[in-house]
């Protein structure tokens, strides 16, 4: 358990990040349920927002917010980068744009053939 | 066989560029001069006391609306993907599956404890959203998350009471007035302050209140409209009885 105390906290988050991208990629690649690739498109969304985020982070920094806890004079010394949090603020959005729009071309696909598995769409194998 | 085995190697591959990115990391020490910028000239050129609110709005506030733009091209696209064609096959083939469902028991109806713990709950929850949105300059929230809490509340509606109707042209409206209010305050601000998006154009009022900030809590009033209606329309779509384009 010392190994793990040792690390420092955005090191922890950097490789979860790193491992979430790793099974979504897995996961796309291998699986052939159409649900179960949109879910690795998900998992590796997350994982990338997670790696951004501890790029971001400031030894000891906290949320970009001024209030009591973090007073104008000494804002610069004590807050976390906002440009990254900004980022993925934006990837989130995204994100959830480009699920939406893979979960419904899954309905189209369903509605065609009445099944999930990507095997049946033999016209666009190659 | 080969194909798992080249599958297997290519994420051999990419994790073994991982192991070398997070064995090099090191984490930051002092903010980034890109970083350091913002938190300090930020508080005073935009007076919102949340930086990220600062930067998303603001400073890069054409990126949000570039963002914004891609959720309405996405529910859009939705829209398209799953509406119902005339085509006189597909309905069959609608019709078909509706009664499979149908035999299956999938449409039960909400129990009288749900639909009353719906009724009172709701207006709660799109009360928090708006709350959200309003504070996004002061505390953690905006736009997006007020938009994306004032969704939850019609994905609630819609699980509690499947048979709900929404008002496709109620949604169409709002949403494109917010949208269209947005690119409006985008270009006053080319007219009556430095540039695109520029907050100034009303004034930065008493630093840490409500009405500060300039022109961020209309721009992200108007942003958690938008996203709030578009997530709901996209929920919409995605329910079984999909009937025409509005």
């Amino acid at each position: 358990m010392s190994f793990l105390a040792d690390m420092q906290i955005s090191m922890i988050v950097l490789c979860s990040g790193l491992g979430l991208i790793l099974t979504g990629l897995w996961g796309i690649l291998t699986q052939r349920n159409i649900i179960r690739m949109i879910i690795g498109f998900s998992l590796l969304d997350t994982g990338i927002h997670m790696v951004m985020v501890s790029i971001g982070y400031v030894t000891g920094g906290t949320a970009p917010i001024i209030n009591d806890a973090v007073p104008m004079a000494e804002v610069a010394s004590r807050i976390v980068d906002p440009v990254p949090s900004a980022l993925v603020l934006t990837a989130i959005v995204i994100g959830l744009g480009v699920t939406a729009v893979m979960l419904s071309f899954a309905v189209r696909m369903y509605r065609a053939r009445r099944t999930l598995m990507i095997d049946e769409f033999t016209e666009s194998k190659w | 066989m080969i194909k798992r085995l080249i599958i297997f190697l290519m994420l051999a591959l990419v994790a073994m560029i991982f192991v070398h990115l997070a064995a090099n990391y090191s984490e930051n020490t002092s903010l980034s001069k890109l970083g350091r910028y913002y938190a300090e000239k930020g508080p005073q050129e935009i007076g919102a006391a949340n930086l990220v609110t600062a930067v998303v709005v603001t400073y890069r506030g054409l990126d949000t609306l570039g963002e914004v733009t891609v959720l309405f091209i996405s529910a859009a696209g939705v829209g398209l993907l799953l509406r119902r064609t005339r085509r006189k096959q597909d309905d069959e083939d609608l019709e078909q599956g509706d009664r499979a469902e149908e035999t299956t028991g999938v449409h039960k109806p909400a129990s009288e404890i749900v639909e009353t713990a719906t009724e009172l709950l709701l207006p709660m929850v799109i009360l928090f959203g708006i709350y959200v949105f309003l504070n996004g300059h002061l505390s953690p929230g905006g736009g997006f998350q007020g938009g994306a809490i004032i969704a939850s509340g019609t994905m609630f509606l819609l699980l509690a009471l499947p048979e709900s109707h929404i008002s496709r042209l109620m949604i169409a409206l709002t949403e494109s007035l917010s949208g269209f209010s947005y690119v409006v305050i985008g270009v006053l601000g080319v007219i009556m302050a430095g540039g695109f998006l520029d907050n100034r154009i009303m004034g930065l009022g008493a630093y840490g209140t409500l009405f500060s900030a300039g022109a961020i809590p209309l721009i992200y009033t108007l942003v958690g409209l938008k996203v709030g209606f578009e997530l709901s329309a996209v929920l919409d779509r995605f329910r079984k009885d999909d009937t025409g384009p509005l």
